[in-house]
């Protein structure tokens, strides 16, 4: 944004006196020197952090290749590294809590935006966001004795008997899965979604409301018609920082999904994750499962940046991201 | 809605009857927010197909007065405006009046062009009217294309109405919303400051324009600047700050008065640009 | 008569006003209704997004509040027995572990995200936008991945598991967050501020220390504790890289393996003694309400920044 005008750099005082110049050109530059040292060391560390994850599973990629993305059965303990199954999981749970979170986050958004009191608007803000702050083995706690049987013994069976059975809502009601994961997920993704799309859609232009209701439109017309389409590439990207922790969430989801890697068959079903298999299998895994598992984290971590870096995109043109 | 709406609706006292003279009247108007007020026992009236022009220096009032006319201290809570306000003998504030409806009678230019950026051209002009729950095709494109000729904005446009309204220059962006504004019919236009962040040639592109429409719309219009308001007004209303901040009218007349014979000092004061 | 005439609009626009006007005005009602179900419904949302705060919370507290006694935070864990089923003991060595880790973490990451901020503010260079966008993606990176990171760059070389690699993965974690909040503080520091410190002759070292983090103290202590928040309830690279979740000593060697607060969470809810069962609710309870503190802390000293800038 306003880099240029920032930098204490491009800042050389006219006023200088030639003799302070000399001892402070010196000073200034032992100063800049520590500043990109330190730059360089932590690049070091983030490159080191690439490296390390993606050296670790080199074998496994050299020796599976492919089967690591496309095989359906992942069962280390006889060699089989299929990780199909736990994409699948990952991406299926993430897209079925983005289900529930974006309907629910835009609307809370909106609501924040336009409808509460100002008064008001500053604490109910900051109580969505507190969803954030509650540690994700919390939510998984919560999930897995408050929501696993109230799934198991009421929301289930009532979907099963609604839908007759048939897909997505086939199977075994057994409360933990695919579908209770996402429910926790989506829960945890909220605050994300509603703090950047109310960011977005506050920083739109104050004369898009008012000029719509000046036409004679309705509130939820200037809502639907103009704010949310004005705001698009903005909640774009919110949802996909949403998406991205999702992705990468792994407690939670670990003490809420079954922990059983198998090609998903419906939403009842259990299932296991790319980081809930990594946080599980890790540090008991021989020598050979330790390059899958890697392979499953350089998996994951091309996932995440992928979808982090397109939300990033999105949501810096909207200028919002700053705040 | 109420019955007395419909009632009003039925006998024609909201829908019809747009030169009525005067027809707009401002009776010992005050607005004031959170208790403190901005604007009192302002008392003037509108003439049809005129340009009536709110002068006077910042927070003297004038726009929160303009933004009282199509209701939009709604918005803002804890405004409140007290006084009558009445459109062709009907109280604008009175209980029943849809602002939806009041709105799409009196409609409203700001400050700096406001198109809506996700939408065509064509889309922009039509928004109002597909607000409104028209949707009959050759009533918004006879509409659309009247407003346009109207604006002088057609020549440029009519080629390339599915481009993006973002395409247009900043004037052409602002005749875009005049544009829009007049396809919805209103009898009533109000500017608020509408040529404040354009160059001098789409200035007086907007100026020409609004002697134009005169015949169309009236129009109230909040200047900054005083050529313009002795320009293109036919009557003034000159405002000032009182010592509690709250503007207060001083002196409403013919525009040439205001300019050449002002009953008040301090009008003579202004419009020779002693203050403000 | 005629002059009334002559005012009217021309007659096309006239029809089409009448035309207009009686749509406009047999729409009305839908379109009203339409509205206030919308706005019911996304009030509505607003409502479902608070439930479940308000269910966790409930939750917590009506079932981790009993085990909230002196004991239960200062002493040791006590694994049950045969003769003693419900022994728990306390949770102080999980605490006192939390701690540690947490202000090692900050140690770490706290000057190195003050630098990094004046390095982003400081350089305009196409170098500097690159690490910035290094430094984004990192935040996006999930936690568990640190972990692994960790693990292979501490655990195995030093052959085990060690407190000291869990801080090293949550100073990774939290340094893109407070890095990014000393960046925001000190672009809103004021030019004329730092433009006044340059203009006494001051060197640009002297004034960054001096006068600009001073003076984006605010924004930067809050960056800080949230950052800290987050840290501290992060489970998932613990997992793999503090070892010993059932510990019960007062080994506090930050080179050791050490028990923390949501390890223990974890480890108490899988546990297979009913009594740790209920007990996990009691050391979920004492890790949210350290969250809380650091969390609402945060947000007070943002709201009193805000309203002294509105001010």
């Amino acid at each position: 944004m306003n880099q240029s005008t920032k930098s204490l750099l491009s800042r050389r005082n006219a006023s200088d006196s030639p003799r302070a110049k000399g001892a402070r050109g010196e000073s200034d530059r032992f100063y800049v020197w520590t500043l990109r040292g330190f730059a360089a060391l932590f690049s070091a560390i983030l490159l080191e952090f690439v490296y390390s994850i993606v050296h670790q599973s080199w074998p496994a990629w050299t020796h599976e290749g492919l089967t690591l993305l496309t095989g359906t059965t992942w069962n280390p303990a006889n060699s089989v590294y299929g990780g199909l199954p736990l994409i699948l999981d990952t991406v299926i749970s993430t897209l079925v809590a983005l289900l529930f979170a974006v309907p629910v986050g835009l609307g809370t958004a909106l609501v924040l935006n336009f409808v509460l009191p100002r008064r008001l608007q500053t604490i109910t803000a900051s109580m969505v966001e507190l969803l954030a702050a509650i540690p994700s083995v919390v939510y998984g706690l919560w999930g897995l004795y408050v929501l696993v049987p109230w799934m198991s013994t009421t929301i289930q069976p009532w979907l099963g008997r609604l839908s007759g059975g048939a897909w997505p809502f086939s199977g075994d009601p057994l409360g933990a899965g695919i579908m209770l994961a996402s429910t926790v997920l989506a829960v945890m993704i909220l605050p994300t979604i509603v703090a950047i799309s109310r960011d977005v859609i506050a920083a739109l232009p104050k004369d898009l409301n008012e000029g719509a209701l000046s036409l004679g439109a309705s509130r939820s017309q200037v809502l639907r018609k103009v704010i949310l389409p004005s705001a698009k590439s903005g909640i774009l990207g919110a949802i996909s920082l949403g998406a991205g922790r999702a992705l990468g969430e792994t407690v939670a989801v670990l003490m809420v999904i079954g922990g059983n890697a198998q090609m998903p068959r419906s939403l009842f079903s259990v299932g296991a994750t790319l980081a809930s298999t990594i946080a599980t299998e890790y540090t008991e895994a021989s020598p050979g499962n330790v390059a899958a598992l890697g392979a499953l984290a350089v998996i994951l971590m091309v996932l995440t940046a992928a979808v982090n870096a397109f939300a990033r995109r999105l949501v810096r043109r909207t200028g919002a991201l700053s705040s | 809605m109420n019955d007395s709406l419909d009632a009003a609706i039925q006998d024609g006292a909201v829908v019809g009857e747009f030169v009525t003279d005067p027809l707009l009247q401002l009776r010992k108007v005050n607005v004031s927010f959170s208790g403190r007020v901005a604007v009192r026992d302002v008392s003037f009236d509108v003439a049809p197909n005129k340009i009536t022009a709110l002068i006077g220096p910042s927070g003297s009032g004038k726009t929160t007065i303009l933004r009282s006319l199509n209701r939009l201290h709604d918005l803002t809570k804890g405004a409140k405006v007290e006084g009558d306000l009445l459109l062709g003998g009907v109280d604008i504030y009175k209980g029943g009046i849809a602002t939806m409806l009041l709105r799409s009678r009196i409609g409203m230019v700001f400050q700096r062009p406001n198109p809506f950026p996700t939408l065509s051209i064509y889309d922009n002009v039509v928004s109002g009217l597909r607000f409104n729950g028209i949707r009959k095709k050759s009533l918004l494109d006879e509409a659309a294309e009247s407003a346009l000729i109207s604006a002088a904005l057609w020549d440029s446009v009519s080629s390339r109405m599915k481009a993006h309204a973002s395409t247009l220059s900043g004037g052409e962006q602002q005749r875009l919303c005049i544009a829009r504004a007049l396809a919805v019919e209103p009898e009533i236009l109000l500017m608020d400051e509408p040529t404040s962040s354009l160059d001098p040639v789409s200035t007086q592109r907007i100026e020409e324009l609004m002697t134009e429409l005169k015949n169309r719309v009236t129009m109230i219009i909040v200047t900054h600047n005083m050529q313009q308001a002795a320009r293109v007004s036919d009557n003034c209303a000159f405002l000032l700050m009182a010592e509690d901040r709250a503007g207060e009218l001083i002196e409403f007349a013919p525009t040439s008065k205001i300019f050449h014979d002002p009953s008040d000092p301090r009008t003579v004061d202004y419009v020779n640009g002693r203050f403000g | 008569m005629s002059d009334l005439l002559n005012t009217l609009p021309p007659d096309p626009i006239y029809d089409r006003r009448e035309k207009i006007r009686a749509i406009t005005a047999k729409t009305l009602r839908r379109r009203t209704r339409l509205s206030q179900l919308f706005v019911g419904a996304i009030s509505t949302t607003l409502v479902i997004a608070l439930v479940p705060l308000v269910l966790v919370l409930y939750t917590i507290v009506q079932r981790g509040g009993s085990d909230l006694t002196l004991a239960f935070v200062t002493k040791l864990p006590q694994v049950p027995t045969i003769g003693q089923q419900n022994a728990i003991g306390g949770i102080g060595n999980a605490i006192v572990g939390t701690l540690i880790v947490a202000a090692m973490a900050a140690a770490m990451a706290i000057p190195l995200s003050l630098i990094l901020g004046l390095y982003l503010v400081e350089m305009n260079t196409r170098l500097a936008r690159i690490f910035r966008g290094g430094v984004e993606i990192l935040s996006g990176i999930p936690s568990i991945l640190l972990g692994v990171f960790a693990y292979i760059f501490i655990v195995i070389p030093q052959h085990h598991f060690s407190a000291f690699a869990a801080s090293v993965a949550l100073a990774l974690l939290m340094t893109p967050v407070i890095t990014k909040a000393v960046e925001t503080a000190i672009r809103g520091v004021p030019d004329a501020v730092t433009e006044a410190g340059l203009a006494l002759g001051a060197r640009r070292s002297v004034v960054a220390r001096r006068v600009v983090l001073p003076a984006a103290r605010p924004g930067i202590i809050t960056g800080t504790l949230l950052a800290l928040a987050r840290a501290m309830g992060e489970t998932a690279p613990l997992l793999l890289i503090i070892g010993a979740t059932d510990s019960s000593t007062w080994d506090l060697n930050p080179f050791h393996s050490m028990s923390a607060l949501p390890t223990l969470t974890y480890f108490y809810s899988n546990s297979s003694f009913p009594s740790q069962h209920r007990a996990a609710w009691g050391v979920a309870l004492v890790l949210v309400v350290l969250v809380l503190i650091l969390n609402v802390t945060s947000r007070l000293i943002s709201a009193r920044l805000s309203r002294r800038a509105q001010a």
